[in-house]
């Protein structure tokens, strides 16, 4: 089985400090790939590594065989990697409507165009409604992101991550800071995307990661200690006392 | 409207003033006449203007240092740090005309300039730790305005003349042949000893530790326990202290006058890039690094330009090549290395 | 959909623009269409230097260097002109406005690719002072060459020539200066609307998050800083002509500060901002050059009460008082 993104051997310290320990990692083509461990785990410095803003000392990444070391940020969210922040990083004195579009634009030809007012681009403007109305966003439609809950906040992260039409969405812990039923609400709303692309998916939500996961990979110190599907996991005797055994989650 | 001609004198003659006009240069040691004939005479030369070179780089190394200070542990960039040196030496100035004293004049410049430091801290600066760059820029900006009239009004426009203390008057005779100005040498000694002072301080305590980490007044709050706006104060107060030293022992080989401050400042600025933004390691060296080149080329290149062009034509073009000559390292520099040549890991 | 009340000031300040010079010279006072002309030209200066700093988010402290490069463009072609060598033994001198400031745009334009693609690499306060730096470079340069004035400046004795326009009579290049910042102004509206304007505001707003978008934020914040070094190059042009004088004191880097001033006091990232402030400020400093030899003590204290108490509220003030979409 081809896998859509492949990492082989991913290694990166600073200084002393080794934070990413000889990863290998396979997301599966329209499969939710869970990534778990403790806290230090160095689960987002992967994500980071992955998506170009962090070089690596060693190691390759293959996203649909194509190498994505060389890459910039930019270049490879053009091959089709999005990714999400845990901290919601939206620009703050735009509209919901602003921010979506900015996505499609990016998309949508080259932005180098001077003088015609970009806010009447029915295609990029129609287009990031849609994205919305998935998100279930469309009453904020023409607010400042500013004004919106954190709840919302995350939510139009993964919109506007998934704005960009990708192929593998990378999700760094967007339950995080999420109430009961906001978090319900993101399962549902990232379940509804199953199948329609891959995801790796960060979190410590263990509820929403065995309910959406295809397969979960635990991280310990940087090292891939085991990959599987759920239940494999939760019968992994290494990963419970490393993870799972150390309280609760 | 004239400048001081440069080069060939090997004076460190980069003090123009905000609006120039009309400064008299100071009589240098070395004439060009001295040059192109004995290769004993070049050799003697050479190293007199790689003395010259290191001398203002201890200059630089002062003002830098004091700068990356601030900016590196408090985050603010501050413009009005050239006033600072500026203020040091018209004390220095002032204080030596009315008591006769080099020794009175040179503590008095260094507490004129440490105190009105930590007042410009107190009522100014504090408020810029919070805010962006550009207010910073603007603020300080402002300061410049405010200091430098406030000088032409006590002072006026003409610039001071401070004579070199009666003790350093002599030259010493380092090599054979080689003669050099007591004064300069007594700068250069000054300056590397605030170096190994800096350097005790940096290595070898807690706060300098967490300078070295690249830590902000935050961390060193929370890393240390002190009182923040305390530690503010007093790092603004050693970089004032600084710069005021700088001054004052400027005030005899250079002419004492209005916008001195800003002219070192920008060169000081270019130290800064070079050496690496909040790495004392890199003030020191990217300033021994841009003082020498600095004077190499003020000092050779109008002499090396008049064997191709005509005599005033190459002396205009050849302080004004050397003039750019540190900017164009500066270029260079960043092509290589972005973020300077000790560049702090923050 | 700009509201009723912009549009009736909008009309009502053009009215009173086209008016001035004739108002001018029926009360007497002519030199109010020269001063007026000044605002005007620093008005597009500070308007493309408010692309780079206000939209862009870049600090550029260096940005005197193409508003003089733009006037020695004026200066040595003028000279040339008038000596007929050929500049650079290449090719002839001129006094065609048509030519001039175009020429002038394209110089700056290139100089700012340069400074930019190296500046740009930095950011923060490296990139303020490296901006700095290569400013005062120029500034050396013009300095030290000799032959097109060094430190006195060079005289540009008739304004540039524009076919059947008198320019050497005030008015009527108050009039030309006026249709040249009426096209500056369209065209700053346009930008900051147009899709490019809306990635520099978002790469101001968060590089990292415009990079996850797939933009790369450096090609974004060049072509912005380029625009920026070229429009103030045609300020430049423009004020050679205006002074007709042209100094290396147009490159001093209190002249950049100038320029920031002018963007801040009207408003950061404002369309109306930069002409407001530039307007501003030279009256002020009008005004405080005619009370006092020290009268940059005033602008300095002017300056700092803006900054430390109402900058961040000027602008929210601003912001309320024009409403969502309107800069």
């Amino acid at each position: 089985m081809t896998s859509l993104l492949e990492v082989r051997g991913l290694a990166k310290r600073f200084g002393g400090l080794v934070v990413t320990d000889d990863v290998d990692l396979d997301v599966r083509d329209g499969e939710i790939h869970a990534l778990i461990g403790p806290n230090g785990a160095g689960k987002t410095t992967l994500i980071n590594q992955l998506c170009g803003e962090l070089p690596s000392d060693r190691g390759t990444i293959r996203l649909a065989d194509e190498m994505l070391n060389p890459l910039s940020v930019g270049q490879r969210v053009r091959r089709g990697l999005a990714r999400t922040f845990q901290i919601a990083q939206l620009l703050a004195d735009d509209t919901v409507l602003d921010n979506v579009a900015l996505a499609v634009q990016a998309r949508c030809g080259h932005s180098f165009r001077f003088l015609a007012d970009a806010r009447r681009d029915i295609v990029v403007r129609e287009a990031a409604c849609g994205y919305i109305a998935d998100a279930g966003l469309m009453s904020r439609l023409d607010e400042p992101v500013a004004d919106l809950s954190h709840g919302e906040q995350k939510q139009l992260e993964v919109a506007v991550a998934l704005a960009t039409n990708p192929k593998l969405l990378l999700l760094d812990e967007p339950m995080a800071g999420l109430g009961h039923g906001e978090s319900r609400q993101m399962v549902d709303a990232l379940g509804a995307l199953k199948g329609r692309l891959a995801m790796l998916l960060v979190e410590h939500d263990m509820d929403a990661v065995f309910a959406l996961a295809d397969r979960i990979s635990v991280l310990v110190y940087g090292r891939i200690v085991a990959t599987g599907t759920p239940d494999e996991i939760r019968d992994n005797a290494e990963v419970r006392i490393a993870y799972l055994g150390e309280g609760d989650s | 409207m004239g400048r001081c001609p440069e080069g060939a004198e090997g004076e460190a003659t980069w003090s123009l003033q905000l609006r120039p006009r009309g400064i008299p240069l100071r009589p240098s040691a070395t004439s060009p006449a001295k040059l192109g004939e004995e290769t004993g005479a070049r050799l003697t030369l050479v190293f007199e203007q790689l003395l010259n070179g290191v001398q203002l780089g201890v200059m630089l190394f002062l003002l830098a240092a004091g700068l990356t200070l601030v900016f590196g542990i408090m985050g603010v960039i501050n413009l009005a740090h050239g006033s600072l040196y500026m203020i040091g030496a018209y004390a220095g100035a002032v204080v030596a005309a009315k008591t006769g004293s080099f020794l009175v004049a040179f503590p008095s410049a260094l507490l004129a300039a440490a105190a009105v430091g930590m007042l410009m801290e107190a009522i100014v600066v504090r408020r810029l730790y919070a805010r962006d760059h550009l207010d910073q820029v603007l603020a300080t900006f402002a300061l410049i305005l405010i200091f430098n009239e406030l000088i032409t009004i006590a002072f006026g426009r003409q610039p001071l003349f401070v004579s070199v203390p009666p003790v350093l008057n002599g030259s010493v005779e380092l090599l054979p042949g080689l003669k050099y100005p007591a004064y300069r040498l007594a700068i250069i000694f000054v300056g590397l000893l605030v170096g190994i002072g800096l350097y005790g301080l940096i290595q070898h305590t807690r706060v300098g530790m967490l300078v070295r980490a690249g830590a902000t007044h935050r961390d060193m709050v929370r890393a240390l326990g002190v009182d923040v706006r305390l530690l503010c104060t007093l790092v603004f107060g050693l970089g004032a202290l600084l710069a005021g030293l700088a001054g004052v022992m400027a005030g005899p080989i250079l002419a004492v006058q209005v916008g001195m401050g800003e002219q070192i400042l920008i060169m000081t600025f270019v130290v800064v890039v070079i050496g690496g933004v909040g790495s004392i390691r890199g003030a020191f060296f990217g300033a021994l690094i841009v003082g020498i080149v600095d004077t190499l080329l003020r000092a050779f290149l109008p002499s090396l330009l008049r064997q191709v062009m005509q005599g005033s034509e190459a002396d205009a073009l050849g302080a004004g090549l050397a003039s750019m000559g540190v900017y164009l390292l500066m270029a260079v520099v960043l092509l290589v290395r972005p973020r300077g040549l000790f560049a702090v890991h923050a | 959909m700009p509201s009723l009340t912009r549009l009736l000031t909008l009309t009502g300040a053009v009215a009173v623009l086209i008016a001035l010079p004739f108002v001018a010279e029926a009360l007497g006072t002519p030199a109010a269409t020269t001063l007026v002309t000044s605002m005007l030209i620093y008005g597009i200066a500070a308007a493309s230097l408010n692309l780079a700093l206000g939209y862009g988010g870049l600090v550029s402290f260096g940005h005197a260097a193409f508003l003089g490069l733009g006037g020695y463009v004026v200066g040595i072609l003028y000279q040339h002109f008038v000596s007929e060598a050929p500049v650079f033994g290449w090719f002839a001198g001129t006094n065609r406005l048509v030519i001039t400031v175009p020429a002038a745009m394209l110089v700056c334009g290139l100089v700012a690719a340069c400074i930019g693609a190296l500046s740009l690499r930095t950011s923060g306060v490296q990139f303020i002072m490296i901006t700095l730096a290569f400013a005062q470079m120029l500034f050396f340069l013009f300095v030290s060459l000799k032959a097109y004035g060094g430190d006195d400046g060079l005289i540009v004795r008739r304004r540039n020539v524009l076919p059947g326009i008198d320019t050497r009579d005030d008015t009527t290049f108050y009039f030309v200066c006026l249709a040249i910042a009426a096209g500056c102004w369209w065209l700053m509206q346009r930008f900051a609307r147009s899709r490019f304007g809306l990635v520099l505001a978002g790469v101001r707003q968060s590089e990292r998050r415009m990079a996850a978008l797939g933009f790369t934020p450096y090609a974004y914040k060049l072509v912005g800083f380029i625009v920026s070094g070229m429009g103030t190059g045609l300020a430049g042009a423009l004020l050679a002509n205006h002074l007709r004088f042209v100094s290396p004191d147009m490159l001093h880097w209190t002249k950049s500060g100038e320029l920031m001033v002018m963007v801040v006091l009207g408003g950061v990232g404002t369309l109306s901002g930069p002409w407001l402030g530039a307007a501003a400020l030279v009256a002020l400093e009008t005004t405080f050059a005619a009370w006092s030899e020290n009268w940059q003590i005033f602008l300095g204290l002017v300056l700092l009460v803006v900054v430390l108490l109402t900058r961040g509220g000027l602008d929210r003030l601003l912001r309320l008082m024009r409403g969502r979409g309107a800069s």
